[in-house]
């Protein structure tokens, strides 16, 4: 029975990383597009964002499958119930990156380059996706911990983005809606990392037993 | 909550054989106390010591103090019969005496001295009641006990312990030899008892220690490894033998 349980576990997490793979897809399309100025890239998230809300089912089911089946306890419990609650942040991971993308298309072919944090901080929100990820499959305490201080860097490009943006509303007043855009656009990514603080909270909670 | 019984340092031989070390546990009154742990731990042996049952085991050797109340059960003057009329027993095997049902019940009283008629009846039927199936069998009891199926032969026998006014009752695996639904019964029946008595339970069904115990207590090889509050216990054990074996991973 146990190896049976252990091999359920394994698929678990194998659909895990699948999930966190296809988020990291989808922020990193958008962010390549914001880059290079591709109003369509949204036609390329979305999909991935639809496989991506299929696939949490699929892995609602198999927990919910799990807890019938093999009615686990202890760090068994602990593991399926944050898998559960994981999946939540994953999906609005995946719905954030989607909005990027449909706001990009607003942009009219305009890039983010005057703006060079947003690129930065859509590379440390993947780190964050990536590696909150990693942390559950490795019952890593570490590393989980360390995306929690990770948050900070991500918080503080936002605030970067936002001086900025003030400064080019400043400058070039009918550049507003352009920058408003673009604020939109950080705040999307802020709450990704902030997402993926919960994720890695519930693997503090899987491997310790506490909040 | 106050503790109904307190084991200090408990040590069991049977003849060369240790099966208890150095055990100490608080039972608390009017609550579940669940012994879980794979076979040959210790955990009926140790049920067994807190009605002096093991006494009847040759070659025991018990060292270390076991309290019921203020009462140390080993001290020379304890009045075993009584012990055993507050410390009730229920076995993994239904045994009903051979007789009828009403005479399974009221045989406990009878030997305690009660013979008027009236008071037998009342007693009979209040333990039924409070087993829970009083209604399953009020027209029938002068039938035999051994007719009755083993979910019911096994509530009359907690009924048949409940007659003498006990005020612990031990039940060592209880519903092991019972079908799902007298299982659930038996479960139910331990729950609403514990708002009178005390019942400590030994049982391999993990499930059925989450689902009715208050405290949970793991044995192994002797010795006592984890003891406190049962959902605690089942979410985040603190010893890794606790986890290991409550997860499946040997036992």
């Amino acid at each position: 029975m146990r190896s049976r349980f252990d091999e359920q576990l394994a698929d678990l997490n194998k659909k895990l990383i699948e999930m966190g793979a296809m988020c990291e897809e989808c922020i990193s399309l958008a962010a390549k597009a914001l880059k290079e100025g591709n109003p369509g890239i949204r036609w390329e998230v979305e999909p991935l964002d639809n496989s991506l809300d299929d696939l949490e089912r699929n892995v609602e089911s198999l927990c919910l499958k799990l807890l019938l089946q093999q009615q686990p306890v202890a760090r068994d419990l602990r593991q399926v119930s944050t898998a559960l609650k994981m999946i939540t942040d994953i999906k609005r991971i995946g719905d954030q990156a989607s909005d990027v993308a449909e706001i990009i298309g607003f942009l009219n072919g305009r890039t983010s380059e005057e703006c060079e944090y947003l690129d930065q901080m859509a590379t440390a929100t993947i780190k964050m996706v990536t590696e909150s990820i990693d942390s559950f499959v490795k019952s890593d305490l570490n590393l989980a911990n360390s995306i929690i201080e990770y948050d900070d860097v991500v918080d503080e490009y936002f605030n970067k983005v936002k001086i900025f943006l003030i400064d080019l509303i400043a400058k070039n007043p009918k550049d507003g809606e352009y920058a408003l855009d673009l604020l939109m656009i950080a705040k999307y990514f802020e709450r990704i990392g902030d997402h993926a603080v919960n994720v890695a909270k519930w693997v503090v909670f899987s491997v310790t037993g506490n909040h | 909550m106050n503790n109904i019984m307190t084991v200090k340092d408990l040590c069991l031989w049977y003849g060369q054989t240790q099966a208890l070390k150095n055990i100490n546990i608080d039972i608390p009154e009017k609550s579940i106390t669940a012994l879980i742990g794979p076979s040959g731990c210790g955990k009926s042996t140790f049920l067994k010591t807190l009605n002096r049952m093991n006494d009847l085991v040759q070659g025991v050797k018990i060292t270390g103090e076991v309290k019921y109340g203020d009462m140390d059960i080993f001290a020379p003057d304890t009045d075993v019969n009584k012990l055993r009329k507050e410390i009730g027993m229920v076995f993994q095997k239904p045994n009903p005496f051979p007789m009828s049902i009403y005479d399974n019940i009221a045989y406990g009283p009878r030997t305690h001295g009660i013979k008027n008629k009236a008071k037998l009846d009342e007693i009979v039927e209040n333990s039924l009641r409070g087993a829970a199936i009083w209604d399953e069998v009020k027209d029938r009891l002068k039938k035999s006990a051994l007719g009755m199926s083993g979910g019911q032969q096994q509530r009359l026998c907690i009924a048949r312990a409940l007659a003498v006014e006990p005020k612990i009752l031990l039940m060592d695996e209880p519903t092991s030899a019972l079908d799902p639904i007298s299982t659930s019964k038996i479960e139910e029946l331990a729950s609403e008892l514990k708002e009178k008595y005390t019942i400590v339970i030994v049982t391999h069904n993990m499930q059925q220690a989450v689902r009715i115990s208050d405290q949970t207590a793991f044995f192994l090889l002797g010795d006592l490894i984890e003891y406190g509050n049962t959902e605690k216990m089942f979410a985040t054990p603190e010893d890794k033998r606790t986890e290991d074996y409550i997860t499946g991973r040997f036992g």
